[in-house]
């Protein structure tokens, strides 16, 4: 930060001055806590901003890159799909993460690259006797209609629907790959993270949610839909439809920088594909 | 001249207060004010289903609403007897020794981040609830439970400070026409102390209505109206807590818009218990 103010202690400043000097003192230091605290780097690095998703998969991918070329400051900050489209039409940062599909509207104003795909994983407690369902129930279950494991093979007792919040692009992949413009129950629990609804579904055995393929763990099982099982292979050869794009974006017509163009040459490179596969994701370009 | 120096620095501070909220309250309403108009204040209170993101949006936060009163209620009922409780054993019961174990064990209860109160509330509470209850464990009735706890601080402090503040006169008054240390204490101590008592509560009530960290982990943050202590809900604090870190356009202002409820709500409980402390106490223990 440049702009530090100093009150000039030598400098006789007329009494009916100074209060008005010192208002302007803090609310410029108001502002630059403001700014500090969100305002984007001013270093002249590259900022990608976006999909929490796709977040830590480029910080990592970012740290490996700064690593081979020390001195590129590459800046990561996960705000959420929507923000991170809107800061690359906005020219906030020069890219932008999403993971979901860019609406018609948003297709037309960026350039976008496929780095990865994610799928979600519809998951219930171990101890639920059910194993499978149907994209229909699914749709029944968390839309609302459905409320009670005996319709679906298990015992009688009331489904706990695990949500996320509205906004964050896991519920908007789940939205569109499953609810299909019906809405999610209101009576749904809603939890700010992949991590929270694992957390959840492991301690209540009448629970359903849905996370990210890559985090499903031992303490939870994850459903097979329509009879297909969620794995890479499955999701690679197309037969498990639970799958979303995880994107970068930048404004069309308007070239890269180096360190733009460099950075999406890596992650779309050997290296950081390989890399992305590593961390449990799929590879991108075989999207249908 | 170095008196003047630090006079100046000193008013410089407090301004900075005053400016802070200022900007505070700037902000806040400046962002949430124009979605509130768009939207109209009575359909923005009263409606009662919130999906921000849908198409068309729906920006009705009564069941937040309802659930931060829910709560609230429920952490009074448990906070405000046993906070009540502990601050009369404090003054009137308690040994000396004992008094200087359970003192710094209730500062220490303050002291205890909200989030690990919430955490407590996830990994123990909620499957208790679940257990014996049924239903999926995160609940009104098990954040109200921690909530009651947290805001016992607050209550026991204020109530202990305004019972100490009885006049000896009084209560040897009392005791000169025969009454038993109980009837003291609910006959002449309680109700002289009436006032600074109820600013404890509002004050835990304030800090129970602004909570968000412990409830967002503890309280399930569903959409739906809350009509039982075993339902989960979602309260103004947890909603925004949970949804402002994705929220961009008009649901980002209908969060702050919600902010705004919450910081009117916040004000007139201040405003509350700040006339109510004014009060003085002996005047209203002449009935």
């Amino acid at each position: 930060m440049r702009h530090i103010i100093l009150p000039h202690s030598n400098s006789p400043i007329p009494r009916g001055g100074r209060l008005p000097a010192r208002w302007r003192r803090s609310l410029i230091l108001g502002l630059m806590l403001l700014l500090a605290a969100c305002g984007p780097s001013d270093s002249g690095g590259l900022t990608v901003t976006g999909s929490t998703s796709v977040t830590p998969f480029a910080e990592h991918l970012a740290e490996l890159y700064q690593k081979q070329h020390p001195g590129m400051a590459i800046n990561i900050q996960g705000l959420g799909s929507s923000a991170g489209i809107r800061a690359a039409l906005d020219g906030v940062a020069e890219i932008g993460m999403s993971s979901r599909d860019l609406q018609p509207e948003e297709a037309d104003k960026l350039d976008q690259v496929v780095i990865a795909r994610d799928a979600l994983a519809v998951i219930v407690n171990p101890d639920n006797p059910v194993t499978g369902l149907s994209t229909a129930q699914i749709q029944g279950i968390f839309g609302g209609q459905i409320r009670s494991w005996d319709a679906l093979g298990g015992p009688p007792l009331p489904i706990t629907v695990v949500s996320r919040e509205a906004g964050s692009g896991t519920f908007s992949a789940f939205e569109e790959l499953v609810m299909k413009g019906k809405l999610i129950a209101t009576r749904a629990l809603r939890q700010g993270s992949n991590g929270a609804i694992r957390q959840i579904v492991a301690q209540d055995p009448n629970a359903i949610g849905y996370i990210s393929l890559g985090i499903v763990d031992p303490t939870v099982k994850a459903l097979a839909i329509d009879s297909v099982e969620p794995s890479v292979v499955h999701v690679e050869a197309g037969t498990y439809k639970l799958v979303r794009p995880f994107l970068l974006v930048w404004r069309k017509g308007q070239p890269l920088s180096p360190l733009g163009e460099a950075f999406v040459g890596y992650v779309m490179g050997t290296e950081g594909q390989s890399e992305l596969i590593k961390a449990g994701l799929v590879k991108g370009s075989t999207m249908p | 001249m170095k008196e003047r120096g630090i006079g100046a620095l000193l008013l410089l501070t407090a301004l900075g207060a005053l400016i802070a909220l200022g900007l505070i309250t700037y902000f806040i309403f400046q962002a949430g004010v124009p979605l509130i108009a768009r939207v109209g204040l009575w359909e923005f209170l009263s409606g009662t289903h919130w999906s921000p993101t849908s198409k068309p949006p729906q920006f009705g936060i009564l069941p937040m609403i309802v659930g931060s009163l829910w709560l609230t209620l429920g952490a009074l009922l448990i906070g405000v007897p046993l906070g009540l409780a502990v601050a009369i054993f404090m003054v009137e019961l308690a040994p000396p020794r004992l008094a200087v174990l359970i003192r710094p064990a209730i500062q220490l209860l303050a002291g205890i981040p909200s989030v690990i109160y919430g955490f407590i509330g996830l990994t123990l509470l909620a499957p208790l609830v679940r257990a014996v209850f049924g239903g999926p464990g995160l609940s009104v009735l098990t954040g109200a439970i921690i909530l009651g706890f947290m805001i016992l601080p607050t209550i026991i402090a204020i109530s202990e400070d305004a019972m100490r503040a009885v006049p000896l006169a009084i209560r040897e008054g009392a005791l000169a026409l025969v009454s038993t240390h109980w009837q003291v204490i609910s006959g002449v101590i309680l109700p002289t102390a009436r006032s600074g008592i109820i600013a404890g509560i509002i004050l835990g009530m304030g800090r129970a209505l602004g909570e968000t960290m412990a409830v967002i982990m503890m309280i399930g943050n569903s959409l739906d109206l809350p009509t039982s202590p075993l339902q989960p809900a979602t309260t103004l604090t947890s909603n925004i807590g949970l949804e402002l870190a994705y929220a961009s356009g008009p649901h980002r202002e209908a969060l702050f818009a919600t902010g705004v409820v919450l910081f009117i709500f916040i004000m007139i409980l201040n405003g509350l218990a700040t006339t109510i402390f004014r009060r003085p106490a002996l005047s209203r223990s002449s009935t």
